[in-house]
């Protein structure tokens, strides 16, 4: 029983039933909420002063001790320009796409488990909602791209539906292998089924599901939707004021998003020594964060032959021969013995790794991807 | 059996940009952090030495913009006395001409670069404001006297507490690092 349902059930006692049904839902919505917002405004301060010290810099000092108010003097910059529609542009959509983006997002964090029991809903299909939800906001993108009757705009949002479809099947599969292990789709149970986390039993599906979800929420060295130095800004080209706050918010609450669920998934959620597990919990998620970010300072950026053939050459097959792997593990092998598992798990992901990497090697005067 | 094929490129890379995490960063902080400039350098703000002016009015002609005002009258010691002695700064592009012209040592270019005003009468400097003062240094720029009296260049800062630096406050981090680079 979550925490909310114990709320409803307390405050049944006491206030009418549907006042005690709807209330806690809402009061719940609001902390949710709230922790995205304020951890999406932390985040953009952190990803800007890590990106400045891994490039050598210092990042943004000025305003509030080490610069932790420059994102909202940013976002009130950015609520106080002017909102401009194209004049050829698709009015209604482009001003329903940032929402589209958006709200999704939202959505995912209804089940992300923060601990035992804060969690909003605990849905016995949760995984499967986390990637039903997160491919929605592709379409909000690719209706950006085309209210905004702009050709780079365009560019840049089919270039998100390939990516999108592309990479959407491996980190599926790779999902597949720890729904195989964990024998349920709720992400509660996923959680508690990791006693020794999966990125340790699973690191190929680690390793493809990392990669996966970074080229799904569009982050360098995937961030092809809006190469800065090829197509400008991509599908926000046209967007000022409010409406890009949104796209801009979107995209951090993405990143924030998928951080939890990597974390949930592999990184064992909330469980760990000493500390409490809420605290767990965000540290875990701040250190994925933070690899994404090294990522972004260290790696360039793909072109978009490269990243469609590292997804169908590259983890597709790995992905499938992983949950082979797995499925194979789950059903002859004892659970009693994990680290057999975990020892023939890192055999066999450092083997197709290097198999696979003779697919994409560059040698000889010739890019041979 | 090359290992760059195996995705060691991509941990040397990876490796590499997470030292630079415990590097001191490079940034000058600039009001607060200056920099020392050349020790040279053709500075705003021309320095004028009223005591070794002789009112010759040979800046004045080697000046190629005609910037420089100077009127003079004839004193009780059969010397010039400068009664006006204007530079219109605003107009001036520092060619330095009339400080290698003057043949008393009696004008030098500035070591200061901040000269941004809110009028525009105000960059036209007079004999007052001409004058040496602690915000009006001469640089050495055809002064080489001057210029073995001031401090060296440095193009970056030093957070080195030894060095007169000062310590950073990001985490920490760079504490017992040296220098910038």
């Amino acid at each position: 029983m979550t925490l909310l349902e114990q709320f409803q059930l307390w405050l049944g006692g006491v206030w009418p039933d549907w006042a005690a049904y709807i209330v806690p839902g809402i009061v719940g919505i609001l902390i949710v909420l709230a922790f995205v917002v304020i951890s999406v405004i932390i985040f953009i301060w952190y990803e800007r002063r890590l990106l400045g010290r891994f490039q050598v810099r210092l990042g943004p000092n000025r305003l509030g001790p080490e610069g932790i108010f420059q994102p909202i003097a940013t976002a009130v910059k950015i609520l106080l320009k002017e909102d401009i529609v194209p004049a050829k542009g698709d009015k209604i959509v482009h001003w329903l796409a940032p929402v589209i983006v958006f709200v999704p997002v939202l959505l995912i964090f209804a089940v992300v488990p923060f601990r035992e029991g804060a969690i909003l809903t605990d849905l016995n299909v949760g995984i499967v909602y986390v990637v039903a939800i997160s491919s929605i906001s592709t379409v909000g993108i690719y209706m950006a791209g085309w209210a905004s009757n702009n050709k780079y705009a365009l560019i840049a949002a089919l270039r998100t539906v390939a990516q999108m479809v592309s990479y959407e099947l491996p980190v599926v599969l790779a999902i597949l292998g720890v729904v195989l292990m964990t024998g349920s789709l709720s992400m509660t149970q996923i959680v508690a089924a990791q006693d020794v986390p999966f990125a340790v039993l699973q690191p190929l599906g680690f390793v493809i599901f990392f990669l996966g979800t970074v080229a799904e929420m569009n982050r360098s060295p995937f961030d092809l939707l809006e190469a800065d130095s090829e197509i400008v800004a991509g599908y926000h080209i046209e967007y000022s004021g409010m409406k890009f706050a949104m796209f801009f918010l979107g995209e951090y609450g993405h990143a924030l998003a998928y951080s939890c669920i990597i974390t949930t998934l592999f990184l064992s959620g909330w469980q760990g020594p000493l500390l409490p597990p809420i605290i767990w919990f965000l540290i875990k998620v701040i250190a994925v964060f933070s690899v994404i970010v090294w990522m972004r300072a260290t790696l360039p950026r793909l072109r978009v032959d490269q990243l469609m053939s590292f997804a169908w050459k590259g983890l597709l097959p790995m992905a499938i021969i992983n949950l082979f792997i797995i499925a194979a593990e789950v059903l002859w092998l004892p659970e009693i013995a994990p680290w057999i598992i975990v020892a023939i798990n890192f055999v066999f992901a450092i083997v197709l790794v290097l198999l696979w990497s003779r697919l994409f090697t560059l040698g000889g005067g010739r890019v041979e991807v | 059996m090359k290992f760059e094929r195996y995705g060691i490129g991509i941990a040397k890379g990876m490796a590499l940009t997470f030292k630079h995490l415990f590097r001191s960063p490079i940034t000058v902080q600039y009001p607060e952090q200056k920099l020392e400039v050349s020790r040279r350098i053709r500075g705003n703000e021309l320095v004028w030495f009223v005591e070794r002016c002789t009112g010759c009015a040979t800046c004045a002609k080697a000046c190629p913009q005609g910037n420089i005002e100077i009127v003079t009258h004839v004193g009780d010691k059969n010397n010039y006395v400068v009664d006006k002695f204007e530079i219109d700064t605003g107009r001036c592009m520092f060619c330095g001409l009339c400080v290698e012209a003057c043949p008393y040592d009696a004008l030098a270019m500035g070591r200061s670069y901040e000269r941004a005003q809110y009028r525009r009468r105000d960059v036209i400097l007079n004999k007052e404001q001409l004058q040496v003062s602690d915000v009006r240094q001469p640089s050495g720029y055809a002064r080489p006297r001057i210029e073995a009296t001031l401090p060296k260049q440095n193009l970056l800062v030093y957070w080195d507490k030894k060095e007169g630096g000062q310590k950073l406050s990001w985490l920490g981090l760079s504490k017992k690092r040296g220098r910038g680079v």
